[in-house]
């Protein structure tokens, strides 16, 4: 964040425009099909309010992108989409999520059937310290996916642009890729359980630039057959790999308790190009954040 | 500025000389440790090598130093090792697991037996015997047999286990088990492929170091019923002796012959727990992870 606070508004906005994708607008002729209807969600730990009753849709094959600066609830919110937060004892969601109209939170929903269709990679890429076909291996076999397991790790892990490189090394340890590789190992990880959608935390935050171009690239090949959500604090990523994109920020309380709410959501080449809000302008022309 | 450079020069000085005194108190405590070490085994080598032979290993106790050995002690203090391993590692690991996995912290009972465990860590082991031979020697009548001194010892390990792999599976890093769950993978499937797997080599390294100390225990057998004099081959429910006992009971012999033999014994014993704690090292070295 610390580069384009310190840069020329100008050139920040210049950059910007020129890596936004074609206009594809929510007016567009093409039908969307929503996969998440968010409606009134909110999260406390421990009483506190973390989020505030956000509400917004998330559609079919795009790439649906969270930004805001730091604190603002975007990664506890992407934490609700696969019951992440129900790991935390002191995490309450209130408010509802639909996922292909199907209440996320509803009575005998389980935690583990979610997560089966919704995947999740994480910030620091986090392979289990096992070889690198068994990472892959690793979410088909608990879920008892037994057949064809050869075949399936090979395609997640081309998916993830990952194959060439590992193919003659699949018994090494996965702690030996860089964490570039890491982190598209994580997702051939995640891909090998087939989900219907994949959340993103901030993939690409502990990679360096050539690394961060090649998740970018392959969000770009991904949103084919995945939806994707991604929580991004690096503006250029969102505005280069976003379909959409939802601008979070943070309320102060009277006694300094920190809400995040969610203040504009719309295409990505709108909310970059004309904000309706003006905390959203002066976020992503730099003038704040 | 004239006057500070006078000033930053004794300062240095000063600094140099506790800098130099803290490092000669470093050195000296290190050779208090090292030399007694270093004193005990020469004095112990020097004295007991003589003895050391196959007839220290394979023969019984004798009132003939010559053809005196110590087979039923040896094979009692590996019997009890073995029975350690079998008792200690399960209930320790499954402790250990339970608290750092399963346990509601906010609950005043965990808390409470967290407490209990590190306490009991502290308690001599004298305190344990007392209770083996109320507990299990009289009240359960299991008699003064190799069991029950098994049974006192791994009670006597049990918290150093609990406590070390507690700290392994701890040091699990919580992106694994976040990222096991993503997956789709149960709290079970979470617990028993990743985070035990993980832990592995704490856990041996520690169950190890717990095993090498209870090994050396002489108190608390004395007090549930070795027997100084063992003649025959240990059982499970018979008299036992081990070899901490037996190099006990040979110091206070009179004869100079058997104070030999009892360095000789001491010899075997450091021997065993020595090999132990090399094969603890080795595994961590061997499965030391960088995250």
């Amino acid at each position: 964040m610390s580069e384009t606070e310190s840069a020329p508004v100008k050139i920040v906005d210049v950059s910007l425009d020129r890596l936004l994708q074609p206009e594809r607008s929510a007016r567009s002729s093409v039908a969307r099909e929503t996969v998440f209807q968010v409606k009134g969600v909110s999260v406390l730990y421990a009483g506190n309010r973390a989020l505030d009753a956000v509400t917004l849709d998330i559609y079919r094959n795009e790439v649906t992108a969270f930004i805001g600066p730091s604190g603002c609830g975007k990664s506890t919110f992407i934490r609700c989409f696969n019951h992440m937060n129900a790991l935390i004892p002191s995490a309450r969601i209130e408010g509802t999520i639909l996922f292909n109209g199907e209440d996320l939170y509803g009575p005998g929903v389980d935690a583990v059937e979610v997560r089966k269709l919704i995947g999740m990679v994480f910030q620091k890429p986090n392979p289990f310290p096992k070889s690198i076909f068994d990472n892959v291996a690793f979410g088909p076999r608990v879920l008892g996916m037994k057949d064809g397991l050869n075949e399936r790790v090979e395609r997640a892990l081309s998916q993830a642009a990952l194959w060439e490189e590992v193919k003659d090394r699949l018994k090494s340890s996965a702690l030996s890729l860089s964490g570039g590789q890491q982190q598209r190992l994580c997702i051939a990880r995640c891909l090998a359980v087939e989900p219907e959608v994949i959340l993103m935390d901030e993939p690409a935050s502990a990679l360096d630039p050539i690394a961060t171009s090649r998740i970018e690239e392959l969000m770009h090949q991904l949103k084919k057959d995945y939806t994707i959500v991604v929580v991004t604090h690096n503006m250029q990523q969102a505005a280069r790999v976003a379909d959409m994109t939802a601008f979070f920020s943070v309320n102060q309380g009277a006694e300094g308790q920190r809400t995040g709410v969610l203040v504009e959501y719309d295409t990505t080449h709108t909310i970059f190009t004309q904000p309706s809000d003006k905390r959203t302008e002066d976020y992503v022309t730099g003038r704040f954040g | 500025m004239i006057g500070a450079t006078p000033q930053l020069k004794s300062a240095r000085r000063r600094g140099e000389l506790q800098g130099k005194l803290f490092q000669a108190f470093l050195y000296l405590s290190i050779a208090v440790g090292l030399v007694t070490l270093g004193t005990l085994v020469v004095q112990v080598v020097i004295r007991g090598v003589e003895f050391v032979d196959l007839v220290l290993l394979l023969e019984s106790p004798s009132a003939d130093p010559q053809i005196a050995g110590a087979r039923p002690a040896i094979l009692a203090t590996i019997y009890l090792g073995l029975l350690l391993i079998a008792f200690t590692v399960p209930i320790g690991v499954g402790t250990a697991i339970y608290l750092e996995e399963y346990a509601d912290k906010s609950r005043w009972y965990n808390r409470a037996l967290e407490v209990n465990i590190q306490n009991l860590a502290g308690v001599p082991s004298i305190v344990y015997g007392i209770l083996g031979l109320a507990f299990l020697v009289r009240g359960l009548g299991l008699g003064r047999v190799l069991l029950a001194g098994a049974m006192i010892l791994t009670l006597l390990v049990l918290p150093i286990v609990i406590i070390s792999a507690r700290e392994a599976i701890r040091a699990v890093p919580d992106t694994i088990r976040q990222g096991a769950y993503a997956l789709g993978a149960t709290k079970w499937q979470v617990v028993s492929r990743q985070v035990l797997p993980a832990a592995v080599p704490g856990i041996a390294t520690g169950s190890i170091l717990a095993l090498s100390r209870a090994l050396g225990e002489t108190a608390p057998l004395l007090l549930v019923g070795a027997l100084t004099y063992v003649a025959f081959d240990p059982t499970l429910l018979g008299d036992f002796t081990a070899l901490p006992v037996q190099i006990f009971q040979w110091t206070v012999r009179p004869q100079e012959d058997f104070k030999i033999l009892a360095g000789a014994a001491i010899i075997v014993l450091l021997l065993i727990l020595l090999t132990l704690n090399a094969f603890a090292i080795w595994i961590r070295n061997r499965y030391q992870r960088k995250w």
